[in-house]
């Protein structure tokens, strides 16, 4: 397997006064080119600092996080984000949130009609044209999440960051988002590191799946391949052994060995 | 158990023959009932006050109107400024002018004085906003001065320019910046981790934060202290300029005060009403149209 984002033995810990607390602990993670792996924990395991420290917004402490063999300490647009509550600019419209990215992107590289065209092409992915004028208080919830991920894609990333993206959103419309996003990624190709919490949806979604340790201190407690052929069927996989192993392996780990204990 | 889902079944033709009934009423509703409904609702919004102002003016006419009165009826008060009235914009030279030029005049001295103010107010609260030193170290200056009263500041005003209209200009700038300052900077350190983090992921460098992330999010915090900014100003104004005479509003009122001419000072308290009125309306459209989208997200 080649290397495409490295994590490479990274350590994280905060400083409050004089006490230090160890969020993370010694993270090792290789991730291929095309790959869509998802971290799984409980919360307050430091799932969302790992995605965070990927993305450039917190530094590590020790360790280095490579892509494409260079280290990236800094955010920028090749590690785009879909953050959980979808962080959409309430002043612009549907449009121009993608379009901000967009510009500022490809400033450059793509003439003022094509960024345009470019900004339409992400929204049509998304199944979101026809709201292109309407500012995020006039949509949805999953519509606004939809947005957050054409703003992402349309940066063309080399790594896209999924903080729990579907975290805030009802049980269907949930389900309608993780298959636009798994169609997406199929059609395209993205490299994928997604948060979660939902044991289904990282079986459902991930090749491989990080099952994390209870914090502080947290460490990659075990990682799990799922070898399910895609395109993948939500409703096949219900029966399916393969689905059902790998759901099993990722419950026991959560609810056997590593039980979440309520912090004191 | 049986009786709540017999009572259901008993129940369930009631709904279908409400809506038919309902649906036919709804089909004979012509335009002339839509009419009549929001002629009652406007009435419903136009009556009261109506009705309040002519009871107050009534009031004030039983009180004052008998011989003798310290204060004129408002009868009295018309017919004793009609002219000011009927004809604004006279000007006999020197300070014998139309309450149009005195207003003017005041409206120029609080546009120049409120202008400099919420620049310069906007600019000291992003930087009070944005850096924790400049909080550290220009907090406590701003606290202690806001203060201190408009006209304190009058004297010294004066004795720095040497000339009334600088000075009064000084005074509202130093009046309306206060809150201009502090609400920007609440505004400023409100902006969401979520917006600076887009901003980061987007690489936006500082101006571009500045013009795209945290303007549009601190301007409705903007706004507040520029509508309290401007009713300050107004405020102050009028003090002002009893103070340090010329054309001016508040002149005119001081000038009326020494000529014992109450009426004057009653209609020249109106047209002031009016117009501070006005002003916070004018403020208050702009944020409206400004910040349209923003407070809801």
């Amino acid at each position: 397997m080649t290397a495409y984002l490295q994590i490479d033995h990274v350590d994280k810990s905060f400083k409050r006064g004089s006490t230090t607390s160890e969020v993370l602990k010694d993270i090792t993670l290789t991730i291929a080119r095309g790959e869509f792996v998802s971290i799984i924990g409980h919360s307050g395991c430091g799932k969302s600092t790992l995605l965070n420290i990927v993305a450039g917004l917190l530094p590590v402490t020790s360790g280095a996080v490579l892509l494409e063999g260079k280290e990236v300490n800094e955010p920028g647009p090749d590690r785009a984000v879909v953050f959980q509550n979808h962080s959409l600019l309430p002043w612009l419209t549907v449009y121009d949130n993608v379009r901000m990215g967009v510009d500022k992107v490809f400033s450059r590289t793509k003439s003022r009609a094509e960024r345009d065209a470019w900004t339409l092409h992400n929204l049509d992915l998304v199944q979101m044209t026809h709201a292109k004028d309407k500012r995020p208080s006039e949509i949805s919830g999953g519509m606004k999440q939809r947005v957050g991920i054409a703003r992402a894609l349309a940066m063309e990333p080399k790594v896209l960051l999924l903080d729990e993206p579907f975290g805030a959103l009802d049980a269907l419309t949930r389900a309608h988002l993780q298959d636009s996003v798994m169609s997406l990624q199929q059609k395209l190709g993205n490299t994928v590191l997604m948060i979660t919490h939902d044991v289904d949806e990282a079986v459902l979604l991930s090749d491989r799946i990080v099952m994390m340790t209870n914090g502080p201190s947290a460490r990659i407690g075990e990682l799990l391949d799922v070898p399910l052929p895609r395109p993948r069927k939500r409703l096949e996989m219900a029966t399916n052994a393969t689905y059902l192993k790998c759901r099993q392996r990722v419950l026991e780990f959560l609810y056997e060995r590593h039980h979440f204990v309520e912090a004191a | 158990m049986t009786m709540p889902a017999l009572k259901a079944e008993t129940t369930l033709p009631l709904p279908a023959s409400v809506a038919t009934v309902h649906n036919l009423t709804v089909r004979r509703a012509p335009a002339m009932e839509r009419f009549l409904a929001e002629g009652t609702a406007m009435a419903g919004r136009l009556l009261p006050p109506v009705i309040v102002i002519s009871g107050l003016l009534l009031l004030w006419e039983l009180l004052c109107g008998h011989a003798g009165s310290s204060l004129p009826p408002p009868s009295q008060v018309i017919s004793d400024t009609w002219e000011l009235i009927v004809d604004p914009f006279y000007d006999r030279g020197g300070l014998d002018k139309g309450l149009f030029w005195h207003m003017s005049a005041s409206l120029q001295r609080v546009g120049l004085g409120y202008a400099m103010a919420a620049l310069a107010g906007v600019a000291l609260g992003t930087l009070v906003g944005q850096s924790t030193w400049a909080m550290r170290g220009l907090d406590p200056i701003f606290q202690v001065l806001r203060t201190v009263p408009p006209l304190a500041w009058l004297p010294l005003s004066l004795a720095a320019f040497r000339q009334g209209h600088p000075a009064a200009i000084f005074v509202i700038f130093i009046t309306a910046i206060w809150p201009i300052i502090i609400n920007t900077a609440v505004g400023i350190r409100n902006i969401p981790q979520d917006y600076r983090n887009v901003a980061a992921v987007l690489r936006l460098n500082h101006l571009e934060f500045f013009w795209k992330i945290m303007v549009p999010s601190a301007a409705p915090y903007i706004f507040t202290g520029l509508r309290i900014g401007i009713g300050l100003s107004w405020l102050a104004i009028v003090a002002a300029e009893m103070l340090i005479g010329g054309v001016g509003i508040g002149f005119f009122i001081w000038d009326a005060w020494n000529s014992s001419h109450m009426s004057e000072i009653i209609l020249a308290l109106f047209y002031v009403g009016i117009t501070g009125f006005i002003l916070d309306r004018i403020v208050a459209g702009v944020a409206h149209l400004v910040t349209r989208g923003t407070s809801a997200s």
